[in-house]
């Protein structure tokens, strides 16, 4: 998942250096408050835990192993701020010391890990563990959290190297950076995540903090814990208020004109072939199997909504909708996990 | 127990990282073209390079600063044999591996026809070779600027661009402890190596890493808090001043006015 140099377009690695910078100080002001002089040998311990336990080969089922970040368990103990320094430390080690990852696309590859991943790893930990005190809920939401914040970690990663050949190519067409869309790079990227380097985290995430609860619970109940424990509430109300913010700012898409690049719907297709040739028709693959899916919302608009905007705004809704629905659900069954840990 | 099993493979991943390391220390102080210079100045220099390669959009343009780059690793006495195995074949087999369906999806003018419906076209190649070479051209940037440059220097330096003085200490620090936490990692597999007879299966092994990694992280928050009294002992209030930097030579001047000229350069000609 580390992106090297090379890969992304100049102006991609800005934005995305802008965007990790807005992280970065947030993060940067939080554990200053937090923890005070005690944050920099912690932070500091953290970030060569992290950098360490990245060379650990884990064995995974069928034969293979993978390795994990360890943002989930410093998102854990550390809370998200501190887990954000110390992740971006990491990786700016790893950066010029081994060459894993480029020095231009720094930026990506925090937002990416350190960014994201500490905050989607913190906030689902939260919201299916949230006050229980049952072992095996948190174990089971330190392993889901891990599987979760690398999956998404992996999908920015994707969606960063999948919009390159868009907006970058020659008068030709020709890609002048990662050359696949987002048609290739998201499954290439998400089907080695989802088999292999999620369950890697998971693992590892859900066996470190069980070994804890057994050995040194004082870990996860006391010290930076506590400290991390203090801002659960602000950040969870911050990370709703940040979804309902993109949400309502996705019908910026609108702006956006044309259909991009291999994204044509059949009529689109045959206009553009007629414009080239006098004999074009739609290849024949195309108009059979075009037919099979028709979704609910295509191209962002549900066809009963005439504004193109409310169109944006009703399909985010709906993406975030389906995805909190999701969350409650697996809340839900961990809920009756622990509902049984306590009869039993 | 396998040679190559998981255990083994860690412990190598460990020994690794610290031949590169030591490696770095001794080439970092020897006297040769990039070593002469400031760190500042072979930070910024370096860094404009890996812009100007990343802004490049002409091939030919792209294999000259490849070409540069492999003489300044050269004339800096940075081995050459060591690029090839740390950097160029690894880059290589990632970066091809990513580059090569590339050759054949890239829609264009049909350099070489295969029996099917495949071919390779001008565009494809074109795409896999700039990649490849962008990607070669910046590792070996980076590798030549970490090897040739102690790692307080390579901080200081960072820190008189404005990076804040807390991340420069707390960096500082991590790369001060990674050593020590790899030297522990390892003696905790070689002491499990050493105490394993025949073959264990995944479920145990998974068990033994996650089991050493929690145990990593415990003893990492234990030094955290030693290294806290140690610092207050010291006499540590809160308040961060690192060393200045010396001032820069005609020397380190005139080097970076070159490097930013040819960097401008390399992005208005390959544009």
């Amino acid at each position: 998942m580390h992106i090297p140099d090379g890969y992304l377009s100049p102006s991609t690695c800005v934005t995305m250096y802008a965007l990790a910078s807005a992280g970065w100080y947030s993060a940067i002001k939080r554990t200053k408050r937090l923890l005070a002089t005690r944050t920099i040998p912690l932070i500091a311990m953290f970030a060569a835990f992290s950098f360490v336990v990245m060379m650990f080969n884990l064995p995974l089922p069928g034969g293979t192993t993978g390795h994990a970040v360890g943002v989930t368990i410093a998102a854990i103990v550390l809370g998200p701020a501190g887990a954000i320094v110390s992740i971006s430390i990491a990786l700016f080690l790893q950066a010029l010391f081994f060459g894993d990852g480029g020095i231009t696309t720094f930026g990506a590859n925090c937002v990416n890990m350190a960014i994201v991943g500490s905050l989607v790893a913190f906030a689902a930990y939260r919201l299916i563990a949230r006050s229980s005190s049952s072992p095996s809920r948190r174990v089971f939401a330190a392993g889901v959290a891990g599987y979760f914040a690398i999956n998404v970690s992996a999908l920015l990663t994707a969606f960063e190297f999948g919009i390159q050949p868009l907006l970058f190519h020659d008068a030709h067409g020709t890609p002048l950076y990662a050359p696949y869309g987002l048609q290739i790079a998201i499954p290439a990227m998400m089907v080695g995540h989802l088999t292999v380097a999620g369950f890697a985290e998971a693992f590892l995430s859900a066996g470190m903090l069980s070994f804890f609860q057994r050995t040194e619970r004082a870990l996860l109940d006391k010290g930076p814990i506590s400290a991390a424990s203090t801002v659960v509430s602000p950040d969870i109300n911050r990370l709703w208020l940040a979804l309902g913010l993109l949400t309502l700012l996705t019908p910026l898409g609108v702006l956006a004109t044309g259909t991009a690049w291999g994204e044509w719907r059949p009529s689109e297709l045959a206009a553009r072939m007629d414009a080239g040739s006098s004999h074009a028709s739609i290849p024949s693959g195309i108009a059979k199997l075009s037919g099979i899916w028709t979704a609910p919302f295509p191209a962002y608009a549900p066809p009963f909504v005439r504004s193109p905007v409310f169109g944006y705004l009703l399909s985010a809704s709906f993406v975030v909708g389906i995805l909190l629905l999701s969350s409650l659900l697996i809340k839900s069954v961990a809920g009756r996990r622990d509902s049984r840990d306590l009869v039993s | 127990m396998s040679r190559n099993s998981f255990l083994f493979s860690t412990i190598r991943s460990f020994n690794d990282a610290v031949a590169r390391s030591l490696v770095s220390e001794r080439l970092s102080t020897a006297p040769y073209l990039l070593q002469q210079f400031d760190p500042r100045v072979r930070l910024i220099s370096i860094f404009l390079l890996i812009l100007a390669t990343v802004f490049c959009r002409r091939l030919s343009i792209l294999t000259f600063v490849f070409a540069l780059s492999v003489m300044l690793a050269i004339a800096s006495h940075v081995s050459v044999w060591s690029l090839v195995k740390r950097v160029w074949v690894i880059v290589f087999v990632f970066t091809g591996l990513i580059a090569l369906p590339a050759l054949f999806t890239t829609s264009g003018e049909i350099l070489v026809h295969f029996p099917g419906s495949l071919s390779i076209t001008r565009q494809g190649l074109r795409t896999a070779l700039m990649l490849v070479l962008r990607v070669e051209t910046t590792a070996t940037l980076t590798t030549t600027l970490v090897l040739c440059t102690a790692w307080n220097r390579l901080l200081r330096g960072l820190r008189s661009l404005g990076i804040p003085s807390e991340l420069i200490v707390i960096a500082a620090m991590t790369h001060r402890y990674i050593f020590l936490l790899i030297e522990t990692a390892n003696q905790m597999f070689e002491s499990r190596v050493s105490r394993t007879v025949g073959v264990l299966g995944w479920r145990q092994e998974r068990s033994i890493t996650t089991q050493s990694a929690a145990v990593l992280l415990s003893k990492s928050m234990d030094l955290s808090h030693e290294v806290y009294l140690a610092m207050l002992a010291r006499g540590f209030r809160g308040d961060i001043r690192l060393l200045g930097e010396q001032r820069l030579r005609v020397w380190d001047c005139l080097g970076l006015i070159s490097i930013g000229a040819l960097a401008a350069l390399v992005i208005w000609v390959g544009r």
